[in-house]
């Protein structure tokens, strides 16, 4: 019987794993030395908060992986022989058919003085989770948290140092906050609730130095503006890269991560690179080479199960969406809607913004021929096979206004905006689109 | 903020403190007079009993602490005994010794409090309500923006199962026993409450007229909590509105007023609850007052049949079934109101959803069967079916399920398996309606393409132990029969992927190949399988 082994008990490599058993009858080894079972890694946030106790962030219970035939292993694996086709451990070693490496990414240190400090961590394992626990229990023993670098993983560690009310300081290198991803509207937009939320947001401030007690411990940090502030505990936020360290020595070809093609295949036959931890040759569409995104991850896991089970298929991503959450306002995103760093020539924006309320969206499109190219909201949730099915169709954006209520998926009893949103459009680009009632059969035709 | 708090927790302590001390005070001492009425309005022709429970309770003291229950059983028994040797059947006693005690603990009590309703009220009712609300208002700024706020909740004593869950679970439990069991220990609570029992129906408080109101009350207060909590969420504020409402007007105002204006028999009736959560609407007796009952009685008779029979699963097609269990229903709007701090209790094992569907699927066949059985001996005017006493089996069924599953367990462990445990495994119109719901809705929650993250906030948060989580990953709507259509899956999602609606039952259960997100050519690969 084929053995399959993964290395990595993530969203890729454990989709990888149930697809595959899905399947065949081969044998699956899924190798972690982080966890004994699959987690949700982006539900951490919530343990800390008190939202939910580690077992809740577990999708599967216990007995499933007996039960489906999938063989557990805690273990770090140390090497990888590819031609006898063998992996390390610590105190033993397994032979595989095919291998799948699915190893995630590790945070970014950018060689900072003092970076490797006690109270110094990132936010990406359920061991950095431990480490804040202890780094962080409360405002008495941490009288301040510094956070440094502006992206998601940056907010969500605001909003949790904030759940235990710990003064947090938020050095972001950018202007605006996330401004490298998001319009200006919608940057300035969370600028304003980071504010409200009482974080001390310092744009454009870059971190110089992480100053010791004499314990060893972080006790300050200074910042390129000259300010040295106190602080007990420093979060590293500043993205991540593909942990793929352990393959140096291999034959396994490594860029930034792990150089695949579009069938996800390794340059050793046999291996295949999945999830965060994989570099596509090529960039697909507008896509990055490296997409540390979720749902890439479980897209690339369902895509390599159907090759090894003798469908050899391409990894094609569909129309880009992504999803988050700044504090309390929701973030959607369906198709391309580029910041005015990256904003293409041909690309134009229509933003609308609630006068009260923190609710935005922003609409791309290309200005000659009006194709709708993609969608931003904040505060408002839209339905994705919607937006799926007017990408493939290349609507334009009069047509995407005209029936945004078929794509409007707020609860029920929900304020609704679209009729102001369209208000907006027409008086900015003289036209007279007429908002249409919602249709279940639109709606459903679309499935 | 933190002060005012903190002085609401002490006022509703003090309030709860003496409403707890109160079936243990008091002085109770019945006279001639008093107990003459009494055994007439008991319809009691036993001379031998009347003669023994007079010498044992007529001008004797008794403290708050004292029962008077096994005084009257053991006058019953020995009146029965002694009727049956002499084959006087006329005169054997058949009124229940517990409700004959609450009714000479009622009619005897003298001093302080039934002296001093209002005031007893004020420091009873009065400061549990005044506590609370200065406990739970202030949350408009404690817990911040408005938006989820869930933080603390397995931090929290209260909320994680420890001391004072296990406090409010013994609190709760012994209630439901006095309620249900000891009601004689109940009669000093009837006295707080009998001026507002008075002005409504024009008669004085007994204990279930206790129970309602305090339901009442606590269901207001709570809600308050409610609006405050889910402030930025219509739907929870309109469907908490909706419960609140109908429990109000339909569970307590209606009946009393029915009974005030002499329109009804002894009790009112509660036009929204539905059989077979209402069990007796089919037994004997109440077939027969609403027979004898005139105009209005045939009409309660007809509505009952036909809430059950077409209303409800019309109702349930249309809007799956929330529109009662979490809009409408009085245990739904206790669960929505009071339970809510406890919904991250239900079990979301699989092992509990086996054991949920035995359970409350029995609990559905017993219902049915015992009624056929009231229904044969009804129409058949016998008290034994195929050699079953029928008696047998509805006190059977009133005894473990009315009183046993519903409130001891259904309420009173919400702080440790959650708010919907009654709900969950053991109401049988809930089994009904989940049926229809299953197979003939067209309500679903749907799931929002690719877009979930597998956090399990909507897991965790599922009152009725729904891995909501096990669906939304795979793309899958959700279709289960126990859903209730709480909306709080939706709510907590930080992805926007969850929402309730209706719609066409064509693709309502749609099991998904690929995530949406791939661009496959789905016929393709189906086919090559």
């Amino acid at each position: 019987m084929e053995h399959i082994v993964i290395i990595g008990n993530g969203i890729a490599g454990i989709t990888a794993a149930r697809h595959i058993r899905k399947l065949s009858d081969k044998k699956i080894t899924v190798i972690s030395a982080e966890t004994d079972y699959f987690f949700s890694r982006t539900a951490l946030m919530y343990v800390y908060m008190g939202h939910m106790k580690f077992e809740h962030t577990q999708p599967y219970e216990n007995w499933f992986w007996k039960k489906n035939r999938i063989n557990l292993v805690k273990g770090c694996v140390s090497k990888i022989d590819v031609r006898i086709k063998e992996l390390i451990l610590e105190n033993s070693s397994v032979s595989y058919d095919k291998l799948i490496l699915a190893t995630g990414s590790k945070p970014n240190k950018f060689g900072w003085p003092g970076q490797d400090l006690n109270g110094v961590q990132g936010l990406y394992s359920k061991q950095d989770l431990d480490k804040l626990e202890k780094n962080a229990p409360n405002k008495e023993v941490c009288k301040r948290a510094i956070i440094v670098g502006g992206g998601l993983i940056g907010i969500e560690m605001a909003e949790m140092l904030r759940s235990r009310k710990i003064p947090v300081t938020f050095l972001v290198r950018e202007t605006s906050f996330w401004n490298g991803v998001l319009p200006k509207g919608e940057s300035e937009l969370i600028n304003e609730h980071i504010l409200e939320h009482h974080i001390d947001l310092r744009l454009n401030t870059n971190l110089v130095e992480i100053l010791p007690d004499e314990n060893g411990y972080a006790k300050a940090v200074t910042t390129d503006k000259g300010e040295t502030i106190e602080c007990n505990v420093v979060v590293l936020t500043a993205g991540v890269s593909p942990n793929v360290e352990f393959l140096k020595d291999s034959d396994i070809e490594i860029g930034r991560g792990i150089k695949v093609n579009r069938f996800l295949e390794t340059n050793i036959k046999d291996i295949y690179a999945i999830g965060d931890c994989a570099e596509q040759r090529q960039p697909i569409g507008n896509r990055r080479p490296i997409e540390a995104v979720w749902y890439t991850g479980r897209m690339m896991g369902e895509t390599v199960a159907q090759t090894i089970c003798g469908n050899k298929l391409e990894y094609k991503p569909g129309h880009w969406f992504n999803s988050a959450k700044f504090l309390d306002i929701e973030y959607q995103t369906y198709g391309w809607v580029f910041s005015e760093k990256n904003k293409q020539d041909y690309e134009e924006h229509f933003h609308w913004r609630h006068s009260k309320e923190k609710i935005c969206i922003t609409i791309a499109f290309h200005k000659e021929s009006k194709q709708f190219l993609g969608i931003n909201t904040f505060g408002i949730r839209m339905r994705h096979k919607i937006f799926d099915h007017w990408l493939t169709e290349k609507k334009d954006i009069q047509y995407v206004l005209q029936y945004l209520k078929d794509a409007n998926f707020d609860p029920e009893f929900y304020k609704q905006y679209e009729p102001e949103i369209i208000k907006k459009y027409n008086a900015e680009y003289g036209t007279t689109i007429i908002t249409k009632k919602r249709s279940w059969k639109r709606i459903f035709n679309k499935a | 903020m933190k002060a005012i708090q903190n002085i609401g927790i002490t006022i509703f302590l003090v309030g709860l403190g003496i409403f707890t001390a109160l079936p243990f005070l008091g002085n109770f001492k019945l006279n001639q007079k008093s107990f003459d009425k009494l055994i007439s309005n008991q319809g009691i022709k036993s001379e031998i009993f009347i003669q023994d429970l007079q010498n044992k309770v007529v001008d004797v003291e008794f403290s708050g602490f004292q029962s008077i229950a096994p005084l009257v059983k053991e006058a019953v028994v020995k009146a029965n005994q002694i009727h049956t040797k002499n084959k006087e059947w006329g005169k054997k006693v058949y009124a229940s010794d517990n409700d004959i005690a609450t009714a000479i603990r009622k009619e005897s009590g003298y001093g302080f409090i039934p002296e001093n309703k209002g005031l007893m009220w004020f420091l009873t009712f009065g400061l549990g309500i005044i506590g609370a609300l200065l406990f739970i208002i202030p949350q408009v700024i404690t817990l911040g923006k408005k938006g989820i706020k869930n933080d603390h909740i397995y931090h929290q004593n209260s909320t994680n199962k420890g001391w004072i869950a296990w406090l409010v679970f013994i609190f709760l439990v012994s209630f439901y026993l006095v309620l249900y069991f000891y009601p004689e220990y109940a009669i000093n609570w009837t006295y707080l409450v009998d001026p507002i029992s008075e002005s409504l129906s024009g008669n004085p408080a007994g204990h279930w007229f206790v129970y309602g109101f305090m339901y009442c009350v606590v269901m207001i207060v709570m809600a308050i909590r409610m609006y405050i909590k889910y402030r930025h969420n219509m739907y929870q504020i309109v469907r908490t509105t909706s419960v609140l409402f109908f429990q109000i007007v339909f569970a307590f105002l209606i009946p009393e007023i029915m009974v005030r204006l002499q329109l009804s028999y002894a009790k009112g009736y509660d036009f929204k609850n539905a059989f077979p959560l209402d069990y007796d609407f089919f037994f004997n007796w109440n077939l027969k007052e609403l027979i004898a009952g005139g105009g209005l009685g045939m009409f309660i008779l007809v509505w009952g049949i036909v809430l059950t029979l077409i209303i409800v699963p019309v109702m349930v097609y249309f809007f799956g079934k929330r529109w009662y269990c979490s809009w409408v229903c009085g245990c739904g709007g206790l669960a929505e109101t009071l339970g809510d701090p406890y919904r991250q209790h239900s079990s979301k094992s699989l092992f509990s959803w086996k054991v949920e569907r035995w359970l409350v699927h029995g609990v559905l066949v017993f219902a049915v069967v015992m009624t056929g059985f009231t229904l044969y001996g009804f129409f058949a005017e016998t008290g034994t079916v195929l050699g079953i006493k029928v008696q047998s089996i509805m006190n059977t069924y009133s005894f473990l399920i009315g009183a046993i599953f519903a409130g001891v367990i259904g309420t009173g462990f919400y702080p440790i398996f959650g708010n919907r445990v009654w709900c969950r495994f053991g109401c049988p119109l809930a089994a009904y309606l989940g049926f229809v719901q299953r197979f003939k809705s067209r309500f679903r929650i749907t799931t929002n393409g690719g877009q979930c993250i597998s956090c399990g906030n909507c897991s965790t948060y599922c009152e009725q132990g729904i891995d909501v989580r096990a669906y939304a990953q795979k793309g899958e709507n959700i279709i289960r029969s126990s859903c209730v259509g709480c909306g709080v899956c939706s709510a907590v999602c930080p992805r926007g992927v969850l929402k309730l609606e209706n719609g066409p039952l064509e693709g309502r259960i749609n099991p998904t190949e690929v995530l949406l997100g791939n661009d496959v050519d789905l016929m393709n690969l189906v086919n090559k399988k």
